[in-house]
């Protein structure tokens, strides 16, 4: 229920993912919903999972691993976390 | 007009061309001539191999050869079919039996590859509405059969059993759940603390397997793996392994006391849609782990060995991938991958073999040299694997310290 989620909630949940990426942005590239993990950040697969990972305790959620191939933007994680917590409701 | 299918390819193309710099070159290593589970001639070379999974040293065993030759007479060279239609032969029923009583399971079920073992089993327990959840550096073959099934995937951390814990919490009580975990890790060689990933495993009502492919022959009292080892193969569900290491040939294998596991055959497609294993391959496989079962003193001379190898290194200044002994994998870590590269050919220029392991196939990022000792290697071949390190080290501008333990082996050169 994407439609049902306030837009000021929806920036908090983005504001907490980038909190998270200091450790997998050694280039200290500038994060926005836009980002992208393999383009911009240049992270590998495995360090993806590592970020889902820190998401998933920051949140206290499960993302299965295999949504990841649909998440190539912050943004695009943002908007799953908030739908995953939507349904875990 | 439409892009070239392997053009997505070109970075790795350009890597690997500059990788031809380092000679002998570690990613064409071709085994010209193999005199035996140790040794092989390599560029022309007398090779030292400490890089395979021959831990028991089965590849020449004179019973195990000599049951592949009769079976190859008698049942020729193939089955040219699945183990469901035409691919059935006595043979594979006595090595399924054969494995069951090794386990002491009630059920055996063999694939024709490890690879296909784990893609099977895990793609097919696990499906649609399941929840598998996998240790972190798992084995590309399960990340693969998590690709393939249609179950939720959910990773925690290396050999982390809080970790775990903290995960199986976060699934719905009554959803399907199956951990899968490994006895040892591959590529550093470090054991998982089963006791606890079962107890974790237990406390939320999930299943567990265990891939004991790099422990089977030589942990726990019947050679059963690491779960045998610690007291609580009872309490795994499933354990999957291979033939391609301690057995000495190729094949893969699930054993389970469940008593719906026989409907696995209909419905697991890597077993299904294969030509089963060759009868030489069966047939000496079942020689092999017959013989597993019964040795016991001789599986301790490995570990003495891997002593003897481990210490050697640690004394030269190799950063390694355990401290202690925890299998017969000895992980050198290395800074980065001219190293890396530069060490291995070295290593190869003085007649020693080791795998070169790298991002992705290793965690964390690492560079590792991964030797591997078996039941084969003489202490005489250990003393020389130290020495071709010493002085490759040394080639390499490596801050090699002291000498190997022993020095006087400059026997294979």
């Amino acid at each position: 229920m994407a439609q049902s989620i306030d837009i000021e909630a929806h920036r908090e949940t983005f504001r907490r993912i980038a909190a998270l990426m200091d450790p997998f942005n050694p280039k200290g590239v500038t994060i926005t919903p836009q980002t992208t993990f393999a383009g911009d950040l240049d992270l590998d697969s495995l360090a993806v999972m590592d970020l889902v990972a820190a998401i998933e305790d920051e949140f206290d959620i499960v993302i299965p691993l295999n949504i990841l191939p649909e998440l190539e933007t912050v943004g695009e994680v943002a908007a799953a976390v908030d739908r995953i917590r939507e349904e875990s409701r | 007009m439409s892009r070239d299918l392997l053009a997505k390819f070109a970075p790795l193309i350009a890597e690997r061309e500059k990788l031809k710099a380092f000679q002998p070159d570690p990613l064409d290593v071709t085994m010209e001539k193999v005199l035996s589970p140790t040794e092989a001639i390599v560029n022309g070379r007398r090779t030292i191999l400490a890089g395979t999974n021959n831990y028991m040293a089965m590849t020449f065993d004179p019973d195990a050869i000599a049951a592949a030759r009769a079976a190859l007479d008698r049942f020729g060279t193939g089955t040219t079919g699945s183990r469901i239609l035409n691919g059935t032969y006595a043979l594979h029923r006595r090595l399924e039996e054969t494995l069951a009583r090794f386990y002491d399971r009630r059920h055996a079920m063999v694939f024709t590859t490890g690879y296909q073992a784990n893609l099977g089993i895990i793609s097919t327990l696990a499906g649609r509405g399941d929840y598998v959840v996998i240790d972190a550096d798992s084995h590309a073959s399960i990340y693969d059969a998590c690709a393939m099934g249609q179950a939720d995937v959910v990773r925690f951390r290396h050999n982390d059993p809080e970790d775990l814990a903290k995960r199986l919490r976060r699934l719905p009580e009554d959803a399907g759940k199956l951990v899968v975990v490994e006895g040892i890790y591959s590529m550093l060689g470090d054991r998982a603390p089963l006791r606890e990933l079962v107890a974790a495993t237990r406390e939320f009502g999930a299943q567990i397997l265990v891939d004991e492919a790099h422990s089977m022959g030589f942990c726990g009292e019947h050679g059963r793996g690491i779960a045998e080892e610690l007291g609580v193969d009872k309490q795994v569900d499933f354990i999957v392994g291979t033939f391609s290491k301690s057995v000495g040939t190729v094949g893969g294998f699930c054993v389970s006391d469940h008593p719906y596991f026989e409907v696995l055959r209909f419905v697991c497609r890597p077993y299904m849609f294969t030509a089963s294993s060759p009868p030489s391959v069966v047939a000496s496989a079942t020689v092999a782990i017959d013989k597993l079962a019964r040795m016991g003193e001789e599986r301790r001379a490995l570990w003495r060995k891997v002593q003897r190898l481990h210490a050697g290194l640690k004394a030269m200044g190799f950063a390694l991938g355990t401290e202690t002994v925890e299998s017969p994998i000895v992980a050198v870590c290395l800074p980065d991958q001219d190293k890396l590269f530069g060490m291995s050919a070295a290593l190869l220029d003085e007649g020693v073999y080791v795998n070169v392991a790298r991002p992705p196939a290793t965690p964390k990022g690492m560079f590792l040299l991964r030797c591997s000792l078996g039941l084969g290697h003489t202490d005489e071949q250990v003393d020389a694997i130290l020495e071709a390190f010493a002085r490759a080290g040394r080639r390499l501008g490596l801050p090699v310290t002291g000498t190997p333990p022993c020095a006087s082996a400059a026997s294979n050169a």
